[in-house]
């Protein structure tokens, strides 16, 4: 079985944003990727940006002072 | 064979465009469904032009970008989403079906109430009337920003000034000046922006789309798959998803993209200077020949457009003329408008058209005067 660890998901409101911010992270070397939305938050689908629970902070102010937004962040077991 | 038929879509694009398709049906999944790379990497491009379309056009927001597959698409969206029962709306006579046909459904469905900048002989719009036709109700102002019959463009500057001063919309189509022409939004005071890819873009037909002010509301006219919040019975309503329904064309969209390079790449006032150097030396050429009757103000700005006729001959059989015997492709008939035809006095001949790009040549604007004066002999 594979072994569930804490991750961080930040969910967005459209794919759109969810570009805008993989290339807002991009270019400023911030950490994380995206991955599909955990069933964990949502049945639904789309994307989502996973990163380290110790990443929240940095992510939360950058993304804050960038205006691109996003839904929620979450740190579940996935 | 010699193309003068750019007004209608562009033969010619820039290879760049051509690979990027290429490439992009080899490799791209469909955006916005999946994180796998090959979504990811259609999701990426779309985008990537997304911004790009938002920085050409000065529209603040790349996520108020909406792609559709045409002008025309873009259109019925935003003239089916934005009025209410017992608005008013002023067009002009310089429309072509695109805006004229969603206009006249809503008003023959009991939606709008519907009235026109009339244009003159010329094909000029009379600026005064914008404002005059203004009523309590009126809500938007929905005009071109050039003919695609005459060539003439309207100050599209001046009537967004006119809309915003009496706190009405402004919806802009911009099918023959997108890539052609410079456009901002911003100082444009246009609300939305419909644009084709195909003509002055140099874009692979099936890409357009419509760029919209924040804060300015539009209801959907399709709804369908988002790749986001599936189990909700509604379509989400943040934009651009609002308007997204179903599958993007994201292989057209790749080569939006790289023709968006592309025309950054020359620079939008060198594109236009071409073209306009090429209409202005076809106009010179033919104007004088005698038997020749030119439409539209060539004493104010315009696109690469120059419509004629010669003396009272049906104007398909000069177009066919030209195609058979000297391999110039022309439009002739009623190009879609056909109050600027009732303004010009040409709904039975007709007019035959003749549209430049960036890649025609001079030797080809000279060949096409030699053609039309023969036939006018």
């Amino acid at each position: 079985m594979r072994v569930k660890k804490p991750t961080l998901i930040i969910t967005f409101a459209t794919t759109t944003q969810a570009m805008a911010v993989e290339k807002f992270c991009g270019d400023n070397q911030l950490p994380g990727r995206i991955i599909p939305v955990p069933r964990e938050i949502t049945a639904g689908c789309g994307l989502s940006w996973k990163a380290a629970p110790e990443d929240k902070e940095q992510l939360a102010t950058a993304l804050e002072g960038s205006g691109l937004g996003y839904e929620e962040m979450y740190i579940i077991e996935i | 064979m010699i193309y003068l038929d750019n007004a209608a879509t562009t033969l010619r694009k820039p290879q760049c465009v051509i690979d990027a398709v290429v490439q992009a049906m080899n490799s791209m999944g469909n955006a916005g469904r999946g994180a796998h790379s090959n979504s990811l990497s259609a999701s990426r491009v779309v985008y990537d032009t997304r911004c790009k379309v938002a920085k050409l056009f000065g529209c603040k927001r790349p996520d108020h970008v909406v792609f559709t597959c045409n002008s025309t698409e873009a259109l019925n969206i935003a003239l089916n989403g934005i009025f209410e029962p017992g608005d008013h709306v002023i067009t002009t006579d310089l429309e072509h079906n695109s805006v004229l046909r969603p206009l006249y459904r809503l008003e023959k469905e009991g939606v709008i109430a519907l009235d026109f900048v009339p244009a003159d002989k010329q094909g000029r719009p009379n600026y005064a009337s914008f404002e005059g036709l203004i009523r309590e109700n009126t809500r938007a102002i929905v005009c071109t920003h050039a003919s695609n019959l005459t060539g003439n463009m309207i100050d599209i500057a001046r009537v967004g000034k006119i809309a915003h001063n009496h706190g009405l919309l402004f919806v802009v189509d911009a099918s023959q000046t997108a890539g052609a022409v410079p456009i901002d939004m911003e100082a444009m005071d246009i609300d939305i922006l419909c644009f084709t890819g195909h003509k002055g873009l140099m874009a692979p037909q099936g890409t357009g789309g419509l760029c919209i002010r924040e804060g300015v509301e539009i209801r959907p006219f399709k709804v369908g798959g988002s790749g986001v919040h599936s189990y909700d019975r509604e379509q989400p309503s943040p934009y651009p998803t609002r308007l997204e329904a179903g599958t993007l064309n994201s292989h057209g969209i790749a080569g939006l993209s790289a023709s968006l390079d592309y025309v950054n790449q020359i620079g939008v006032e060198a594109i236009r200077s071409h073209e306009n150097a090429l209409m202005r030396r076809f106009y010179d050429g033919v104007s004088k020949i005698n038997g020749i009757t030119v439409y539209g103000d060539f004493d104010s700005e315009r696109t690469a457009v120059v419509t004629l006729n010669i003396w009272d001959e049906d104007s398909s059989m000069i177009s066919d003329v030209l195609f058979e015997d000297y391999e110039i492709s022309t439009r002739p008939g009623a190009h879609c408008a056909p109050r600027m035809h009732e303004a010009l006095g040409t709904t039975e001949q007709g007019a035959v058209r003749f549209s430049f790009s960036w890649f025609n040549t001079e030797e080809e604007v000279d060949a096409a005067i030699r053609a039309v004066a023969e036939l006018a002999e």
